[in-house]
């Protein structure tokens, strides 16, 4: 439905082949809470373009990961590169985090706001839009997601599923390269799901780089370029969607996908 | 007949009217000057204790407990007699102001800082991930949903000011309670002490009033 509306202009000829130059370069990353080690020495890199889905138990530094990625979370240890400028703190980092979109598992909608203003206000600020231009470009993202009739509306008023649509138009906004997604559906009831799968799915075609941690295995089957199976703060495996879920290699994916599958 | 002659002497009243506005006039001048300081101040000091550089933090504690647990009037006396034996000489009105903006601005940092942290975490980190400047999260994000969860307790530390502005009448300033006392020394007659108490009250009753109101209009919204 909504996702229509995204393929138009690339011909129904699928989404774009990842392409070689990594977008997104991990190396040796370290994050301890306490004595707890979340995140011990991961290494990963992303091709622009890729579609990563992020699969562990809770606990596993799944969404520790990606939100060290725009430095929401500060690490111990090791470098994050984001299309070549490492992520530190200092003058750069929101010109850094303004090409990286997230989108959370409790939304974070800002309340105060309609839900146009929530989509508009960050080009204003951050891109130096003008307001009329940001809201028309706004209303065109709401459409996208298919929420537009909500415009005038509070966040408060909405369904969850609604407001999660919205703050994927939100992120959008800012034309990022790449889009977190940190358990975008696990607040949702179950019947809202399914039109917050639909909308990253679209987006999956347009060509942005996508990391997305959740437990829709549905999801990352079909829409995932590549499956990272996290455990205890390191990456256990990584593989096409259907040589993971058909035949995991390590066995403690295989357990989790029983786990999973099986309920 | 007799006590109404003496506490609701209308001659007396009318007589004295004149004196008894013009200690309204310093009165709110007085107040609304103070608590314009003190929000300013309260709010800088808020920022710092939350978001100013941690080696001092414990300085702007130190302020905040200070000028809570002095009482006004201590403060007043001192600023007024004792500071000008370090030759800091202060007229009766800029005594009173200073005293009273800079107790309000601790009691205003307080409040300001217990809104601020009520706002949830994912409201800052929707700003971060957006790239907003640390002013436009603040600026538009933070405060003005902070705001509306301090207006009441805000407005009843602003009700504080305006009645602790009768203190300035040790210090000889010619508030309402000051010109209130003159004219009763003036008239031998009381009345005018008592048309001065239905000024505060006129004044303060609907801020009083105010915040039962706002409390409840807020916690309805409030999902």
């Amino acid at each position: 439905m909504q996702g229509n509306d995204m393929q138009a202009g690339q011909s129904g000829s699928g989404r774009p082949t990842p392409s070689a130059r990594p977008i997104i370069s991990i190396r040796g990353l370290r994050k301890m809470y306490g004595s707890f080690c979340a995140l011990s020495g991961i290494d990963l890199d992303v091709a622009e373009g890729e579609v990563v889905v992020l699969l562990g138990p809770s606990g596993s530094g799944k969404s520790t990961l990606i939100r060290c990625i725009n430095l929401l979370e500060t690490y111990d240890a090791g470098t994050v590169v984001v299309d070549e400028v490492a992520v530190r703190p200092g003058p750069n980092l929101a010109a850094v985090r303004s090409e990286v979109g997230m989108v959370f598992q409790s939304f974070n909608l800002f309340p105060h706001m309609t839900v146009l203003r929530n989509v508009a206000l960050a080009p204003i600020r951050v891109r130096k839009l003008a307001p009329k231009a940001a809201e028309d470009r706004a209303m065109e993202l709401l459409t996208r997601v298919g929420i537009a009739e909500q415009a005038g509306k509070f966040p408060g008023q909405l369904s969850g599923g609604q407001q999660q649509r919205v703050a994927i138009a939100r992120a959008l906004a800012m034309e990022p390269r790449i889009l977190l997604f940190d358990e975008p559906t696990s607040a949702l009831d179950p019947e809202m799901v399914g039109e917050v799968l639909d909308v990253m799915q679209s987006l999956a075609r347009t060509g942005v780089t996508m990391l997305v941690v959740t437990h829709e295995m549905g999801f990352a089957r079909r829409v995932a370029d590549r499956v990272i199976f996290m455990e205890r703060g390191q990456i256990v495996e990584e593989a096409k969607p259907d040589a993971f879920f058909s035949a995991p290699r390590e066995e403690r994916a295989r357990a989790f996908l029983q786990a999973v599958l099986n309920h | 007949m007799d006590l109404i002659d003496t506490f609701f002497n209308g001659r007396v009243l009318w007589e004295s009217l004149p004196l008894l506005l013009m200690g309204l006039g310093t009165t709110l001048t007085l107040g609304i000057l103070s608590i314009v300081l003190g929000l300013v101040g309260g709010l800088v000091l808020a920022l710092l204790r939350l978001y100013g550089p941690p080696a001092l933090s414990g300085l702007w504690v130190l302020y905040i407990d200070l000028f809570r647990a002095i009482p006004i009037l201590v403060l007043l006396v001192i600023v007024y007699y004792a500071l000008p034996f370090v030759g800091l000489r202060l007229s009766p009105f800029a005594s009173a102001t200073t005293a009273l903006s800079l107790v309000s601005a601790a009691y205003s940092a307080e409040i300001l800082r217990a809104g601020i942290q009520a706002i949830p975490r994912g409201q800052f980190e929707a700003s971060q991930a957006l790239g907003l400047s640390y002013w436009s999260m603040m600026g538009d994000i933070v405060l003005p949903q902070a705001v509306r969860i301090v207006i009441p307790p805000m407005t009843s530390n602003c009700i504080n000011v305006m009645k602790d502005t009768a203190l300035a009448s040790v210090v000889a300033m010619p508030d309402l309670l000051k010109q209130a006392t003159q004219a009763q020394a003036l008239a031998a007659n009381p009345t005018p002490l008592i048309g001065a108490a239905a000024m505060y009250v006129l004044l303060l009753l609907p801020m009083v009033r105010a915040v039962g109101t706002l409390e409840k209009h807020f916690a309805r919204e409030r999902r």
